[in-house]
């Protein structure tokens, strides 16, 4: 195995400012081993390197980037995992994109999603699942499946997602990498083909803390094109936190008693890196976020109804898929989208137009933006005492491929620890805490809006302390010793 | 007989006269070639976001206040879910239950609200000729898509055809007068759609309401309404009831017609739109706005002309509700002030008739009566120095050749007979004469038959004497020959 | 909970078309789901505003200065059935 891929994008950026490393050799590096995929974690690897002078001198120092598949990147398929866009090339490219592109980052590949993000599983994608590198016969996780995958086997030095209820977190919890995402407004929404708009947010997944801030610092910022984007209060730096002295960590028995179902091992990876977090000067206390155990709930009220809304224009007008019906219009538009979309897009965009629709919508989506906003005032208040919720990401480690897709509600209940933190908008990070049974275990930390940079110092001082490998080696394709 | 009473209301879509769409950078455009005005936003492509247009939150508020409302503290845009091709995300973004201004009132009709949408794009028929042989094709333009509307919603005060298009005209004038759209219905910059039910007069309850919609000129508004009033009384009449639906309007066959019912019944399943944050009318907007509107509006200038100047309530309306009917009448007023002074009611007496040789769509400052000799007219009428028939001769006149009217009067010999002038004794003496039996009844106090013997003086002077003296003449010379 | 006609209703809505099969599967799903979901409206939250926006920001506006359009070719690019005249065909809306 080439030692470049050994690497963290940080280590191979400053290799390649230090002129020790050609950063085309890198980018070629990594384009043969995506292109080699053999976990289906890309639907596009570059071709090439992209032409002109490689900006060793950038910030990002052309360390390439992994993008999942609904960023959309100019004249490069983006489809969103679905059917619907088969052959979609937009004209444009996704503001976080470019801004990464510009700080030095370009473009690997784009990665395998759950269609239109809608998944825990990866299973939900046009281009069938994504493989986990630990356990091929179990899933990644989603819905940025493809990103974690890839950046956990080694596949790609670094790569963005985004997350709606979980989409970052839960697959870097399941891959054994780092995911983090930020505050909703951070990062500039244009051009994320949209899945849940008051609930999306891009951030990255990355081998460890200091190459998420690294990206998270080129990735924020307002942008005019999106209404909802906000200046980051201060810039984003690289974590050196090596202790949590002071620290108060707050666990909440909302999602981490008997409700949420963890398995054993997950329970004891979290309970063990609860300790570390205390041998490293934090205090750990119980808290209460009382109408926790209502965000799924809420959750799978308000995704579903706003994504009801952003996939109508799935329409095969203007373009994607088109299925001209016997007759007329609407039987055009009903064949279109029957075939166009994939069953989990279906059943959401049919429990969304449900909760949305005449007589229903004060039962079901006026209850959940209310239940939205208490479970914002309970995370307010818990900041009052405490610097960080804990909990861990996923109550479960990675699972069979097809272990859940028979049962919708099970697959939802994965999110348990995850939808409350973008019901509030705040940030949370996932870290690995450790394995279970030979899978990684996430560890979640959420703070307060915009306390990005404490967050990762946080999660700085803990990964060093729990020394997790998450040497891509040990599981990529070409070396024996996994698991 | 039964009395029905007409009841209406009108829902008008006003496009804004911005440079921009309301949500995206593409200039607006009219009968420009095809899908040449798009990017991701207005076309509705994956990922693409809406950010407000300030120009089109100004002009809003601005009508807002030219129609007393109250302006909204606090706003918020939904979105309008339905599938139709002319809406490219599969939603129009419009404003739902807390739009921009509320309340108000213009003329004699209350506003209930206006708010602020994206205009849908141009849907053009195709016929069987397209790829797909054999079926019926239309085809998408995407360039009106996203232009900045308003919905202006009136209450039911509405109760004739006529009130219903004197009252768009005023709406009209007041929006074209504050500048925020060309309001052109023909263009469709101006887009109106009635409400109409009608019930025994005197009923407080409301009839069963229609909704015509999309009458694209003010006459077809009126004949419309009318046709719609005319097709609900027969159904009552006839025991039959009003159904509540969507009615076209044909201008060409007068005839109504249901619109083809959508496949379900609709369910726009609004929510607040997530991609749009909440609009807050602040102190520096809403002074902005009303700094940017014109010191009066025609409903307070028709008030101001009924006030001061005297006038009818009709006609003054009849010239504010056209400011260029109004600005001509203001500057041939100041005029005749300049020139010793003008009535202003006998001044607007020849704005009509000034209007009915000129063509009722022209403006008169582009004619060839200059205002100043309009006001000469009207000051020379009010003397007596002229008759209204000779007037109205040299109106024409001024109207063909332009020119002073007393300079044409001189010349023509128009000047109006006077009571001291021999000839108009001899032509009184004469019309008793070829009339003896009038002249015996009006000399026994019939004052009506003195019509014959009027009218025969009028033929002779070609209109030249002046009504009044020559009836005075009459009854002078009867009674000294009797 | 979800009957039959209810899912029909909501599909028609969607512009989805299901086959009995599929219609079977996701009235149970659905209900199922929402069997779930109900609990949230047992909490007492009468005096409670609604979220729908997490960001405390007002008044985001664009000048109304004119942006670059897209080529027609461009825009025309993806389209399933472009027309001669430069538009994007569909089935046309009156036909039956």
């Amino acid at each position: 195995m080439n030692e470049l891929i050994e690497l963290t994008a940080a280590a191979a950026a400053q290799r390649v400012r230090a002129r020790e490393i050609d950063p085309a050799e890198l980018f070629e590096a990594y384009r043969a081993r995506a292109a080699a995929d053999d976990l289906n974690a890309f639907t596009w690897v570059a071709p090439r390197a992209p032409a002109g002078e490689y900006p060793g001198d950038a910030p990002l120092a052309g360390v390439p980037l992994a993008v999942k598949d609904l960023f959309c990147t100019e004249g490069v398929p983006s489809q969103a995992g679905s059917r619907i866009l088969e052959g979609y090339r937009p004209p444009y490219t996704a503001t976080v994109v470019a801004n990464l592109q510009r700080a030095g980052a370009p473009l690997l590949g784009k990665t395998n999603q759950d269609e239109f993000a809608m998944g825990s599983s990866n299973e939900n994608s046009a281009y069938g699942p994504v493989l986990n590198p630990w356990d091929r016969a179990r899933v990644p996780g989603g819905s940025s499946g493809g990103s974690a995958a890839a950046v956990a086997a080694g596949l790609a030095p670094w790569a963005i997602g985004t997350d709606t209820g979980g989409s970052i977190r839960q697959p870097a919890a399941l891959c054994g990498i780092v995911g983090l995402k930020p505050t909703y407004g951070a990062c500039s929404r244009f051009g994320m083909i949209a899945f849940a708009s008051s609930l999306d947010q891009a951030g990255p997944l990355t081998r460890d803390v200091t190459d998420a801030a690294l990206l998270l610092a080129h990735m924020v910022g307002r942008d005019r094109r999106d209404s909802t984007s906000l200046e980051f209060p201060e810039a984003i730096r690289v974590p050196r936190a090596e202790d949590l002295s002071g620290i108060r960590l707050g666990v909440p028995e909302e999602l981490t008693g008997a409700g949420g179902g963890v398995e054993p091992g997950v329970r004891e990876s979290f309970e063990a890196t609860l300790a570390r977090a205390e041998g490293l000067g934090a205090s750990v206390e119980p808290c209460r976020l009382p109408h926790a155990p209502h965000a799924l709930s809420a959750y799978y009220l308000i995704a579903p109804a706003e994504a009801s809304a952003n996939l109508a224009r799935f329409d095969g007008v203007r373009y994607g898929l088109r299925e001209d019906g016997e007759a007329g219009l609407v039987s055009m538009y009903s064949q279109t989208r029957s075939h166009g979309f994939g069953a989990e897009v279906k059943r959401r965009i049919m429990l969304g137009t449900y909760a949305l629709s005449s007589g229903y919508y004060d039962a079901y989506y006026g209850t959940a933006q209310k239940v939205r906003t208490k479970i914002a005032e309970d995370f307010r208040t818990a900041f009052e005492r405490f610097d960080f919720i804990v909990t861990p990401t996923s109550p479960w480690t990675a699972f069979a491929l097809g272990a859940k897709t028979d049962d919708p509600l099970a697959m939802y209940l994965n999110d348990f620890c995850t939808v409350p933190m973008p019901l509030a908008g705040i940030p949370a990070i996932s870290i690995p805490s450790g394995l279970s049974d030979g899978l990684p275990v996430g560890f979640q930390l959420a703070g307060p809006a915009f306390s990005e940079n404490r967050l990762l110092d946080a999660a700085h001082a803990l990964e060093r302390a729990i020394g997790f490998d998450g040497s891509p080696a040990r599981r990529s394709g070409e070396s024996a010793a996994r698991g | 007989m039964t009395e029905y009473e007409p009841v209406i209301g009108l829902e008008i879509h006003v496009q804004l006269k911005t440079r921009t769409k309301m949500f995206c950078g593409c200039e607006l455009s009219f009968g420009d070639s095809p899908n040449i005005h798009t990017c991701p936003v207005c076309l509705g492509l994956p990922g693409a976001l809406p950010v407000v247009n300030e120009r089109a939150i100004r002009f809003g508020m601005m009508i807002g206040l030219a129609l007393g409302c109250e302006i909204a503290e606090r706003s918020l845009f939904h979105r309008k879910n339905y599938f139709y091709p002319d809406l490219p995300k599969g939603y129009q973004i419009s404003q739902y239950d807390v739009p921009l201004c509320r309340g108000g009132r213009l003329g004699d009709v209350r506003i209930h609200r206006v708010h602020l949408e994206e205009d849908a794009a141009k849907l053009n028929h195709l016929g069987a000729s397209g790829r797909i042989h054999g079926s019926d094709r239309s085809w998408v333009d995407f360039n009106r898509g996203g232009t900045p509307l308003v919905e202006i919603v009136t209450e039911p005060d509405i109760h004739s055809p006529e009130q219903a298009r004197e009252w768009l005209s005023l709406l009209r004038t007041t929006l074209k007068q504050i500048g925020v759209s060309d309001v052109n219905m023909e263009e469709g910059s101006l887009r109106c759609d009635a409400n109409v039910s009608v019930r025994p007069a005197g009923s407080a309850v409301l009839g069963t309401k229609t909704e015509l919609k999309n009458m694209n000129s003010f006459r077809f508004l009126e004949r419309g309404v009318r046709a719609e009033i005319q097709r609900q009384i027969g159904l009552i009449e006839a025991g039959e009831a009003v159904v509540q639906e969507t009615l076209h309007y044909d201008p060409v066959s007068g005839g109504i017609t249901p619109l083809r019912s959508k496949e379900e019944a609709h369910d726009y399943r609004y929510f607040p739109e997530p991609d749009l944050v909440p609009l807050v009318a602040t102190d520096a907007m809403l002074a902005a706005a009303r700094e940017a509107l014109p010191a009066e509006l025609p409903a307070e200038r028709a008030a101001r002309f009924e006030r001061e100047l005297g006038l009818s309530a009709g006609r003054a309306r009849d010239l504010a509700f056209r400011a260029d009917l109004a600005d001509y009448f203001e500057r041939a007023l100041a005029a005749g002030a300049a020139d010793g002074g003008v009535d202003p009611v006998e001044l607007s007496n020849w704005i009509p008739q000034l209007v009915e040789r000129i063509g009722s769509d022209r403006d008169p400052a582009e004619s060839n009566v200059a205002p100043e000799s309009l006001a000469a007219l009207a000051t020379m009428v009010k003397a007596r120095e002229v008759s209204r028939d000779a007037a109205r001769e040299v109106l024409s006149r001024l109207v063909a050749d332009g020119g002073d009217p007393r300079a044409i009067v001189a010349r023509e010999g128009l000047g109006a007979l006077s009571a001291e002038d021999d000839g108009l004794g001899e032509l009184v003496d004469r019309a008793i004469a070829s009339d003896p039996a009038a002249a015996e009844q009006v000399r026994a106090g019939n004052l009506k038959a003195i019509g014959p013997l009027v009218g025969y003086v009028m033929r002779e002077t070609k209109g030249r004497a002046d009504g009044a003296t020559i009836t005075r003449l009459i009854r002078e010379r009867v009674r000294q020959a009797g | 909970m979800l009957d039959r006609a209810q899912v029909l209703h909501v599909a028609r809505l969607a512009r989805l078309e299901l086959t009995e099969v599929e219609l079977e599967r996701m009235a149970a799903e659905l209900s199922h789901v929402l069997e779930h979901i109900e609990k949230i409206r047992e909490l007492d939250l009468d005096d409670v505003p609604p979220t729908s926006h997490v960001v405390d920001v007002v008044n985001v506006l664009r000048h109304d200065d004119p942006e670059p359009s897209l080529r027609r070719e461009t825009a025309l690019r993806p389209a399933p059935e472009p027309v001669d005249a430069g538009g994007f065909g569909v089935p046309s809306p009156a036909a039956a």
